[in-house]
């Protein structure tokens, strides 16, 4: 890597990958707000309207917080769907309607995506599974179980706890305030804690890290661990919301494509090591604005489905496009 | 290979991976079944067995061009559901059409196939994500065309390739059209792999994309062309899927993964370079006789997907730990 005659180009690219997702952001707002104008429909600039496009991607948000992780340590994640749909059936069926049940309901679900991001990381470090193909495995492993002892909404969430999805602090609902507050702590660790660098380090070039001192196994591990934990927060979120849990919800959200598309979306590479939480959040905030953008518009279902695939593809291809990498 | 001290040990090491271990299991789960159900061994068992497996061995072995070349492709699946699908919407029951069809959905395939391969090469989306992002849009175009439930069905004309048996042949008495396919294809692919300068090129963007390029490689139509065939096999084997089993709007989905693990089973190095047609389809092979045995054992459908996982990450595990063993 000679980079002696390249000093006068490359702060611009890097000035543009930089604030490649507000532009992004930028461009997805305003094409909102031509299109309501347009249509005159103005009663949909409204606050109200707002938070109620924010809270529409909740469950994703809190699954690209963990993904984030994982893509900058140059790893992936693609079990997040079925660990949302365990989490979520698990919520429901050990809380079953009793309140007393809500602490322990969220502590073993907590714990099972613990183990799923422990599995998955000591695999992908110890056994040296192309981590591709590591959470695909688990992905299928974690579903056939599931789907073994369910195949229905199975269990109810009690009323107490659906406040975590439906109760507000004036408009903003709870669960929002949640995953903005997730996120702020991830910022925090990445930026200030020496596990945020090592993060970094390991995935911008895991020998120099693990020469330079760094026990890159561990924190491939824990961005893993981070990861599951995030996706198991989000289907107890989703079993709050849908006040119980079955085994189809997480594949039915595409959770594991759509994640690491608002991560990418967000500015952060898919080899690692370079990118961030806020990048992510907007990335989050562009994919609820495009759905957004179809419901004004009156997108038939299947169609938006359609839209959906080509503008995730064409989201990743906007940054890959300029990297000379060869790509898989 | 710098055994000059120990010549002894390197020969019978040497002697031991001679034989693809996949063969050996194949046959080891064939006794298996015969030995759980004497009726596997008669023609009608066996026959059967291989009609049922046509479709994934086809379809795994275009898929493993794509894995050859350094790439995944998870969008077969949901080109076998569109072949399905669109096929019925356009027979509507008139036995004629198969033969405008079937050429007008290999047109199809190869389209998506040559979107893939340009997303992939020109846009340099990760090929995961490009495929991925494929499916969905396919399987949304499918729903598109059906309009959620499809109508009509396929004529037999068209379902003679996955259906028909030829009777009243000496010795094994029947023979389906579907594994006369079987070894067609399988043939061409096997010639495709392994007998042509295609395949050579294939294996060395696979194993090294830049000293291919280097080499004289024209990377970017190579790999545009593996996707077009695993595409191209993928209509096929839904030509095939759609004969045996009839429409139904999610027929192709779960294939994506069964085609990798079948490759990874025979041997493929995922991420490229090495990989060997025959084997995979014993890989295929493998993958459905455990299947088969799963069913004797009487276990549960999402019994597969389990033992799925934990074969995928198992053999990925094994393949890196020989490679480590045999000195990198």
């Amino acid at each position: 890597m000679t980079d002696m005659p390249l000093p006068a180009k490359n702060p611009r690219r890097f000035r543009f990958e930089r604030h490649a997702s507000t532009i992004l952001l930028l461009a997805a707002i305003a094409l909102y707000i031509a299109l309501i104008i347009i249509m005159g429909q103005t009663r949909f600039l409204t606050l109200e309207n707002l938070v109620a496009i924010l809270s529409r991607s909740i469950t994703l948000g809190i699954t690209a917080i963990g993904q984030t992780f994982a893509i900058l340590v140059a790893s992936i994640d693609l079990s997040v769907a079925s660990v949302i749909s365990a989490a979520a059936v698990v919520t429901s069926v050990v809380m079953n309607g009793d309140p007393a049940m809500m602490l322990p309901a969220v502590a073993s679900v907590l714990a099972l995506g613990a183990v799923v991001g422990l599995a998955n990381g000591l695999v992908i470090t110890k056994l040296e599974v192309n981590p591709l193909i590591a959470t695909l495995g688990m992905s299928l492993i974690i579903q056939g179980v599931l789907s073994y002892y369910y195949n229905n909404f199975a269990g109810n969430v009690p009323v107490e706890f659906q406040i975590f999805a439906y109760g507000t602090v004036g408009i903003v609902p709870f669960s929002l305030i949640f995953m903005f507050v997730l996120a702020g702590c991830a910022w925090f660790v990445l930026r200030f804690s020496r596990f945020g660098s090592d993060v970094y380090s390991v995935g911008g070039n895991k020998d120099a890290a693990r020469l330079a001192g760094i026990k890159t196994d561990r924190v491939v591990i824990g961005a893993h661990v981070i990861c599951s934990l995030c996706a198991a927060i989000a289907g107890i979120y989703l079993a709050s919301r849908l006040r119980s849990g079955a085994p189809w919800i997480g594949a039915e959200g595409v959770y594991d494509l759509e994640s690491i598309a608002v991560v990418v979306i967000g500015g952060t590479v898919l080899a690692g090591g370079r990118g961030g939480i806020w990048g992510t959040m907007a990335g989050v905030i562009i994919f609820s604005l495009i759905d957004s953008i179809f419901n004004v518009a009156g997108v038939d279902a299947f169609v938006k489905q359609v839209l959906r695939g080509i503008i995730i593809v064409a989201a990743v291809a906007f940054y890959a496009a300029r990297s000379k990498r060869p790509v898989a | 290979m710098s055994a000059q001290s120990l010549p002894r040990p390197a020969a019978a090491k040497r002697s031991l991976p001679k034989i693809n271990p996949v063969y050996v299991l194949v046959a080891a789960l064939i006794l298996a079944i015969i030995v759980m159900n004497p009726a596997f061994g008669e023609p009608t068992g066996y026959m059967n067995f291989l009609k049922r497996v046509t479709a994934l061995a086809i379809l795994s072995a275009g898929a493993l061009y794509v894995i050859v070349s350094g790439g995944f492709d998870l969008s077969v699946g949901s080109i076998m559901t569109l072949t399905v699908i669109g096929s019925s919407m356009l027979a509507s029951n008139d036995p004629n059409s198969t033969y405008w069809i079937i050429p007008l959905m290999l047109c199809i395939g190869a389209v998506i196939g040559l979107i893939n391969g340009l997303v992939v090469s020109y846009l340099k989306v990760p090929s995961l994500i490009a495929t991925l992002g494929m499916m969905i849009t396919l399987n949304g175009v499918a729903f598109m065309w059906s309009g959620g439930a499809p109508r009509g069905y396929l004529p037999d004309t068209f379902r003679f390739f996955g259906r028909y048996n030829i009777t009243d042949i000496p010795v094994i008495t029947l023979l389906p059209v579907a594994v006369i396919c079987l070894v067609v294809f399988g043939t061409i692919l096997w010639w495709g792999m392994h007998r042509t300068n295609f395949g050579r090129m294939l294996h060395a963007v696979g194993d090294n994309q830049q000293a291919a390029r280097l080499a004289g490689v024209p990377v970017e139509r190579v790999r545009i062309s593996a996707f077009v065939v695993s595409a191209l096999t993928a209509v096929l084997a839904g030509v095939i899927l759609g004969g045996r089993a009839g429409v139904s709007v999610d027929i192709g989905s779960g294939f994506e993964l069964q085609a990798i693990t079948a490759a990874v089973i025979g041997g493929a190095q995922l991420l490229g370079g090495r990989g060997s047609v025959p084997a995979t389809i014993a890989g295929a092979l493998a993958l459905e006789a455990i299947f088969t045995l799963l069913n004797l054992l009487g276990l549960a459908q999402p019994v597969r997907l389990v033992v799925q996982g934990l074969i995928l990450i198992g053999a990925v595990a094994f393949a890196t730990y020989q490679r480590k063993r045999a000195g990198r």
